[in-house]
């Protein structure tokens, strides 16, 4: 099938660049809270039903369906135990930097989202749980939310719509953890940030005990555009399952690095000409490109160039979509050393909870640093895929996985490098003999 | 977690120089305010709220950007009816406290790999060339470098955050003059460096959406 790029008029995130006002009337003039209130009329199951049917698949990086997450909440909750719904903003994900550009300069696209999505899934509440380290970002959502308070569009019969409604602004501290949605909830109720084990599912039992749903931003943000055009037209973009639109995060050696938004199952080259003006030295010049941010496996020139940047397609090349943040890698690039480098990151990161995160992040670091200098024996490297394969799939969290994923992409495209590094070195060795 | 461990500072001598902090009245009504947010008996959720609240108190006091001395997060759990050791873990598992004194600029550059391809071994090396070091504050108090992990804005490779702003695309050049601009006690202008962008576009206009620069536009009347 063909993709035709994006238009402008089917743009979700207008004021993605922020040249105009994020305030509340710069927003209403580019149609947010519209008649909110007649939006959540039709009701909280026909709201759910309508995101599904749209397609809408979690945009925070597992690409899980929203509407079926949302459906999984208690249709009546008791008084005691109300409903939240928390939204993760969280982002941190090496690569990723498209929910600063929402909620910087479209925050009330967030908010009323945060409405809407509380509404459907009978939450009381809403709590954005925003990186400490995105500090202006958060005077601005702080300041949108005060907005909308001021509005009538929160608080006691929000919008008009008979539905009281609470939307609160949280800020974290710096720990990538945080992004998990139960070390989230952790570090909501003031704890270190440790994920839970579950079940229970953050339905059954979340914050505080509660019921909660947790959703990323840009899933919240879209959700009011797609009730006013209606799921067909969300759908109408990308291919069967890899519906809709999405904001790209592209990185690294192009020549113009941009957030952009463009329709899901876009071509990597369309994306990049389009929007990036091509790869630094041409197209020739391409050596590899991680398409989802750091938790995916980089993926090889050749088989990336024309593929659809959509959830199944990458993952038919053994990578994922993750958050749509794409990281170019140029020849010039020491693919060793980047690789590493995100070893470094998950080491840093990991909360210490689960003894293969814990010791096995810092084991596979120390070992990729000295590959980076070829300074290891060839046999390391299966040893190293086979510790890769420990950590994967045995901890409370994806961390564990995320840290091995890379070194698995790497050792399975660039494995001639790895040994060509370390026979160069005993090579030097021999001749310093 | 965090790399910078607590450095054995005389507690004696903490005591005595912070023992009897206490919120200004301003930031008293702030943190009633942060309590607010959460129910009933669910305070112990304004901890890093209240933390953030105090290191910056501590900054405004020192004309630094704050730390976090024993007394003063002994001070912030008994506010929250909170013991005082979870209010520790809290404090030592989260990147952006401080547990040892910090200089006026907070030089926080972001090494992970997308900075790392965009460059970020030159701005370390600009700074390196006007003296400063990771981990350490410069000897007049003014700079502390520290390398931190993505700060989530990728696309404008590679960035520092220095106290409560961004700077970004750097290079060896704009990340020079900007301490240098910093040193003479300017307030440089936080965002793109020396880039034709306003923000994440794309350098020299954007692709797409091109009716915003000049004014805000309602791109529904040209849907069907």
């Amino acid at each position: 099938m063909t993709i035709n790029p994006l238009a402008d008029k089917d743009r979700i995130f207008t004021n993605l660049y922020g040249y105009q006002d994020w305030g509340l009337k710069g927003a209403q003039a580019r149609g947010d809270w519209d008649n909110t209130a007649r939006l959540m009329q039709i009701g909280q199951d026909a709201i759910i039903d309508e995101i599904k049917a749209s397609g809408l698949r979690g945009r925070g990086g597992a690409g899980f369906p929203t509407g079926m997450k949302w459906s999984f909440m208690p249709k009546e909750p008791t008084p005691g135990r109300p409903n939240f719904l928390v939204i993760n903003a969280d982002e941190s994900e090496p690569g990723s930097c498209k929910d600063r550009e929402i909620i910087r300069h479209d925050p009330h696209k967030l908010i009323e989202g945060a409405l809407i999505a509380g509404f459907a899934m009978r939450a009381r509440a809403a709590y954005i749980y925003i990186r400490g380290e995105f500090i202006r970002e958060a005077e601005t959502l702080f300041a949108a939310v005060q907005q909308a308070y001021d509005a009538g569009l929160l608080g006691k019969n929000a919008a008009g719509s008979g539905y009281d409604f609470d939307v609160f602004v949280h800020r974290g501290a710096g720990a990538y953890i945080c992004g998990e949605e139960t070390a989230m909830l952790e570090s909501l109720e003031g704890k270190k940030g440790m994920p839970r084990l579950k079940p229970p599912f953050p339905a059954g039992a979340g914050l505080y005990g509660c019921p909660t749903t947790v959703n990323n931003v840009e899933s919240i943000a879209v959700t009011p555009t797609i009730l006013r055009r209606g799921a067909a037209w969300f759908k109408s973009f990308g291919r069967e399952k890899n519906e809709g639109t999405k904001l790209f995060q592209i990185s690294g050696h192009v020549n113009k690095p941009c957030v952009v938004e463009e329709t899901m199952s876009i071509s990597f080259r369309e994306l990049i000409d389009r929007h990036a003006g091509g790869i630094r030295g041409g197209w020739d010049n391409l050596l590899a490109v991680i398409p989802g941010g750091s938790s995916v496996p980089l993926v090889p020139a050749n088989e990336i160039i024309d593929a659809p940047m959509d959830f199944d397609a990458l993952r038919d090349l053994k990578s994922g979509l993750g958050t749509a943040a794409v990281i170019v890698m140029d020849k010039s690039t020491d693919v060793v050393r980047a690789i590493a480098r995100l070893s470094y990151f998950y080491k840093h990161e990991s909360c210490g909870q689960c003894t293969p995160c814990r010791e096995g992040t810092g084991w596979m670091w120390r070992v990729m640093e000295r590959l980076v200098e070829g300074n290891a024996d060839i046999s390391e490297i299966d040893m190293l895929w086979d510790v890769t394969k420990q950590v994967e799939g045995h901890t409370i969290c994806a961390l564990g996985d995320a840290a091995a994923w890379p070194i698995q992409g790497l050792i399975r495209h660039f494995r001639p490098e790895l040994e060509r590094r370390i026979i160069a070195r005993q090579g030097q060795l021999e001749a310093a003999e | 977690m965090a790399d910078i461990l607590p450095t054995s500072i005389d507690i004696d001598e903490l005591r005595a120089r912070w023992g009897s902090f206490a919120w200004t009245a301003e930031n008293a009504d702030k943190a009633k305010i942060v309590v607010g947010r959460y129910p009933p008996g669910r305070q112990h959720s304004a901890i890093i709220p209240l933390l953030d609240l105090a290191q910056r108190q501590v900054g405004a006091e020192t004309r630094t950007q704050g730390w976090l001395p024993v007394p003063v997060i002994e001070y912030v759990a008994k506010h929250l009816d909170m013991p005082y050791i979870r209010a520790y873990e809290v404090a030592t598992f989260y990147t952006m406290f401080n547990l040892r004194p910090v200089g006026r600029y907070h030089v926080q550059v972001c090494g992970t790999t997308p900075c790392m391809l965009r460059g970020s071994d030159d701005v370390f090396a600009a700074c390196k060339a006007k003296g400063l070091a990771k981990g350490q504050t410069t000897a007049d108090g003014l700079f502390t470098l520290n390398e931190v992990e993505c700060l989530g804005a990728c696309a404008n490779a590679p960035m520092v955050q220095i106290n409560d702003d961004n700077f970004e695309d750097l290079t060896f050049e704009t990340t020079t003059a900007l301490l240098e601009a910093l040193a003479r006690g300017e307030s440089p202008t936080p965002g793109p460096q020396g880039v034709n962008r306003r923000t994440s576009d794309p350098e020299g206009g954007p692709t797409s959406l091109k009716e915003m620069v000049l004014e805000n536009h309602d791109y529904r009347e040209k849907a069907e």
